[in-house]
């Protein structure tokens, strides 16, 4: 009935490794924007904004990369701090196609790239102009154990170790739930016809009761997850709710096991309550599997990682992420358990003293 | 009912956060820095959320303990 002193302990562990290292581990260096909005034949001068780089420690080599053919270089005028750099860059007449990417290079960043939309004109177009030799590029230092930088996600990418954890923990008490219901369900069978024979109460009972407080905490960590995942949208994709089918699905099942609730506060005979409540949870269970995990693969939907063969997923995630992510998982679940647990004593101590 | 009613206000609290209209010093706040202040946020709700649910746990058998107490 208790839960193992060590599981406690590692759930403690893991819990606090995360919060460590979800906030320590720094995000891989980039560049953000420049000023350069349109280049023509000739010379320009503009200025580069970096993200976590280090332009002022390294030696920086920076080139005007077109279509991984031609390299251009340009020559850096002046750097301003670890994040600016000045530099300006003489245009030749001929170009191989109209997309250009700048790339840096320096000896503690490594490479860092930045696609800028830019307005490309005056330029002959020529396709079968003959690949230049490209710059050789020295590995960086910082990038040995760094999160990926994502464009408007940035520094929020660290959310994944709080908001992803929430689902999964959630999963996992649902799951408890439905195994616990369908033992209801098992137990309380009455043998053919013979309505008559009683049901024992004490066999019942405990199974009922887990699976009444593991939906009750796992309804804890959906809100949770709802609410984080409302702030990181806010922020994101510039909206509080948006359209998304996993978001909306989300939703649904709360409501769903809300209703799990009313349903079953609200039976005053014991034996129909179990058996109502238990037949219940079983449609919501796997309803919680058509939203969540079904319905979004047949949708277009923002959340990434959710279109295509799931077998390929695995690339979605960073190495980086995963030493944090999966301690994070296995941590909130252990903490949802312990709280599953916890409730379960209090309410079995609550029945065994009314009955005196 | 209890349960009903904590169910009405966690529901009352999520519609209040996706109305609410972000001021622009809230939004610079939040945009600055790479948005680490987003993730701030969100551990921040993580550890209220749950703080919380160990509250109601703590009332539940403080509840207990006066019930015992008096059946003495």
């Amino acid at each position: 009935m208790k839960m193992h002193f060590g599981f406690k302990i590692l759930c403690a562990l893991l819990l606090m490794y995360v919060a460590i290292f979800a906030f320590l581990t720094p995000l891989s260096p980039a560049l953000l924007q420049t000023d350069l909005s349109e280049i023509k034949p000739g010379e320009h001068s503009f200025t580069l904004t970096g993200y976590n780089t280090h332009f002022a420690e390294g030696n920086n080599a920076l080139f005007l990369i077109n279509d991984s053919t031609l390299s251009i270089p340009c020559t850096i005028t002046e750097v301003m701090d670890n994040s600016h750099v000045r530099a300006s860059v003489t245009m030749p007449n001929e170009i191989h196609s109209k997309a250009f990417a700048f790339v840096l290079n320096n000896q503690v960043d490594g490479t860092v790239f930045l696609e800028s939309p830019m307005k490309v004109t005056d330029f002959t177009v020529n396709a079968e102009l003959q690949s230049s030799q490209m710059p050789k590029f020295q590995h960086g230092e910082a990038s040995f154990f760094s999160y990926p930088y994502q464009p408007i996600i940035m520094e929020s990418i660290r959310n994944l170790m709080w908001h992803v954890p929430m689902w999964f923990t959630m999963f996992f008490l649902m799951i408890i739930s439905l195994v616990q219901s369908i033992t209801v369900l098992v137990k309380g069978q009455r043998d053919g016809d013979q309505t008559i024979v009683a049901i024992n109460p004490a066999l019942i009972r405990p199974h009922d009761n887990k699976a009444a407080m593991s939906a009750a905490v796992g309804m804890v960590f959906c809100i949770l997850g709802l609410v984080t995942g409302s702030i990181w949208a806010r922020f994101t994709w510039d909206a509080w709710w948006t359209k998304d089918p996993q978001l909306n699905g989300a939703l649904a099942v709360f409501i769903v096991y809300s209703a799990y609730f009313i349903l079953r506060n609200s039976i005053q005979q014991e034996e129909n309550k179990w058996k109502l409540a238990a037949i219940y949870n079983i449609f919501a269970c796997i309803l919680m599997f058509v939203l969540l995990m079904v319905l979004p693969r047949f949708t277009e939907g923002l959340h990434p990682g959710k279109s295509g063969n799931p077998a390929f997923s695995q690339y979605d995630l960073d190495s980086s992420l995963r030493t944090i992510f999966y301690p994070a998982t296995i941590g909130f679940i252990l903490l949802g358990y312990w709280i599953y647990n916890i409730r379960l004593r209090i309410l079995k101590i609550e029945q065994d003293h009314e009955n005196l | 009912m209890k349960t009903f009613k904590h169910s009405l206000f966690f529901i009352a609290l999520m519609f209040c956060t996706f109305t609410a209209k972000a001021s622009d010093g809230m939004e610079e706040y939040f945009y600055s820095s790479g948005k680490i202040k987003v993730v701030v946020a969100v551990s921040a709700v993580v550890m209220i959320g749950l703080l919380y649910a160990v509250i109601r746990v703590d009332r539940r058998v403080s509840k207990l303990e006066k019930k015992l107490n008096s059946n003495k």
